[in-house]
């Protein structure tokens, strides 16, 4: 069997591990449903005002640059494992690659969208 | 075959032997194949399970005595000597908790969260070698990058849960993790570079085998990156923004009751040992040890003990470490561990390219050179942190006498 054909077939039986306890628990837990349990905690008070906020834009800066530096690694990762057998040339264009990216993180350093507000 | 030889090389002979009484029974090679591999992940993924039981029961024994107290014990109660089943008896009580659920919450996406945090937990053990051949899942080719590609998705379970619960608490701890997590995957995935690149291998039993000295020892600057990192991964103290449970009672899970909780805790123990074990297969030499050729199953204790070491350090963190905040958190990973992991990347890509320009294909001599570059990008490090914190420390005092005036 191939080896992806054995991660899911393993990532079945994780699966049945997730769901096995909560299951069990389901059928030996006592159920007595009130209204009043059902309030969502909030320190003893009633909940008031909206819960599903937007996120802050703060959130969104992060994530964009996550997602150049997240891509960037995945980029680099066939690079690395090719890395032993790499010529010269090759090590220093990837060397190259990841200061244009550091040019990146510079940028977003010096805009201050790194400091939380 | 003698008793000891069937021993030494325990798991894969119930293999071979469980295989042969299959084919004797005259299924197709198929199926018994795929029931042999589905036995074994069985009792694979029993093992975090069961292991997790006494890691919880330790940790806080570890925790209670680091705070001068007992931790667990025996007292009065029927938990057995040193109360080694106190966290068999939680277990118990979970189950027969009754589920309270929030009124206003998002039905489905609630009850996947906990299923999805366990199972993604476990799944991470399918690509764990502990031990030469056989003794392994399966030795996917990018073993490395699937462990990365679960971690993301630990972190969906934690924003799915904090979303549906319809809490504030939770949201704020929903948002949190995201924020956190995120930031901190990037120093992570550059340090995790660095040990395939020397190995040549993203798969885990390559990693192992190309590690003659130790990565810790070769590159220990990227080995500390990526222990802070993975510290932040699985929410331990000092980045224990996702849960705080002085600020926001338990963040994204607060609204969960009975085994749905139990199952939060079970995947957080879980992610903590697995990264413990994640962490060993990269930069501690993985099964490697003494005699481990003679008797592979040897490869299990040791690859055991080290990451039982890893976790001992995870729980001496969070007894002895202080809860950072979430702005700290971030800008020590984007300002300090980003660009360090980035220098490393380079540093060691060209070190190790002219070492191997220079001739010293000697694994000692390799790992020499490699230290030596890393001392000096440490000793570097530090002498900047020091300049910065020096000029932070005269603009402050300048502002203080200013005022005064």
């Amino acid at each position: 069997m191939s080896q992806y054909a054995l991660i899911g077939v393993y990532l079945i039986i994780a699966l049945i591990f997730g769901v096995a306890p909560p299951l069990l628990a389901w059928f030996l837990s006592p159920k007595k449903p009130n209204p009043y349990k059902g309030e969502v905690y909030e320190s003893g008070i009633k909940t008031f005002g909206p819960t599903w906020i937007r996120f802050k834009p703060q959130y969104y800066l992060f994530a964009l640059a996550f997602l150049v530096f997240d891509v960037e690694a995945a980029l680099l990762l066939p690079w690395a494992v090719a890395y032993l057998w790499l010529p010269l040339y090759a090590v220093i264009e990837a060397v190259i690659f990841i200061l244009i990216l550091v040019f990146g993180l510079v940028y977003v350093w010096r805009r201050g969208w790194l400091t939380w507000m | 075959m003698n008793v000891w030889q069937f021993l030494a090389d325990f798991f894969v002979n119930v293999g071979a032997w469980m295989g042969e009484l299959l084919s004797g029974w005259g299924l197709s090679p198929f199926w018994v194949s795929l029931i042999v591999k589905v036995v074994g992940g069985l009792a694979l993924a029993i093992g975090p399970l069961t292991a997790v039981l006494f890691l919880i029961w330790y940790a806080r024994k570890v925790i209670g005595r680091i705070q001068d107290r007992m931790g667990p014990t025996n007292d009065g109660t029927a938990a057995g000597p040193f109360a080694l089943l106190q966290a068999v008896a939680d277990a118990i009580k979970m189950l027969t908790k009754e589920f309270v659920f929030p009124k206003e919450r998002d039905r489905v996406v609630f009850l996947i969260a906990p299923v999805l945090a366990v199972a993604v937990a476990v799944a991470v053990w399918a690509v764990i070698p502990f031990g030469p051949q056989g003794m392994q899942f399966v030795d996917l080719n990018i073993g490395v990058f699937y462990v990365v590609a679960l971690a993301s998705l630990a972190f969906f379970a934690m924003l799915m849960a904090g979303w549906s619960s319809h809490n504030k608490y939770a949201n704020l701890g929903a948002f949190r993790a995201v924020s956190m997590i995120v930031s901190y995957e990037i120093p992570q995935m550059l340090a995790l570079l660095v040990p395939v690149m020397l190995a040549g291998s993203m798969g885990m039993q390559g990693l192992v085998r190309a590690q003659e000295v130790p990565f810790i020892v070769m590159v220990p600057v990227p080995a500390l990156i990526y222990f802070l990192a993975m510290t932040a991964e699985v929410g331990r103290l000092p980045f224990e923004q996702a849960e705080a449970d002085a600020e926001i009672v338990a963040g994204y899970f607060v609204e969960y009751s009975g085994m749905l909780f139990g199952a939060f805790y079970l995947a957080e123990f879980i992610n903590n040992l697995s990264a413990s074990f994640v962490f060993t297969v990269l930069f501690l030499g993985g099964w490697r040890g003494p005699w481990v050729e003679q008797a592979p199953v040897l490869g299990l204790v040791w690859i055991s003990l080290k990451a039982f070491l890893v976790f001992t350090l995870l729980t001496f963190f969070w007894g002895a470490m202080p809860r950072l905040r979430i702005d700290h958190i971030l800008g020590f990973s984007w300002k300090f561990l980003t660009p360090l992991a980035l220098v490393m990347l380079v540093v060691v890509a060209l070190v190790d390219k002219a070492v191997q320009a220079a001739g010293l294909t000697s694994p000692w001599g390799r790992a020499g050179w490699l230290f030596l570059a890393n001392a000096a990008v440490a000793l570097v490090t530090v002498a900047l942190l020091y300049r910065a914190e020096r000029r932070q420390q005269a603009a402050r005092e300048a502002r203080r006498f200013a005022i005064v005036r």
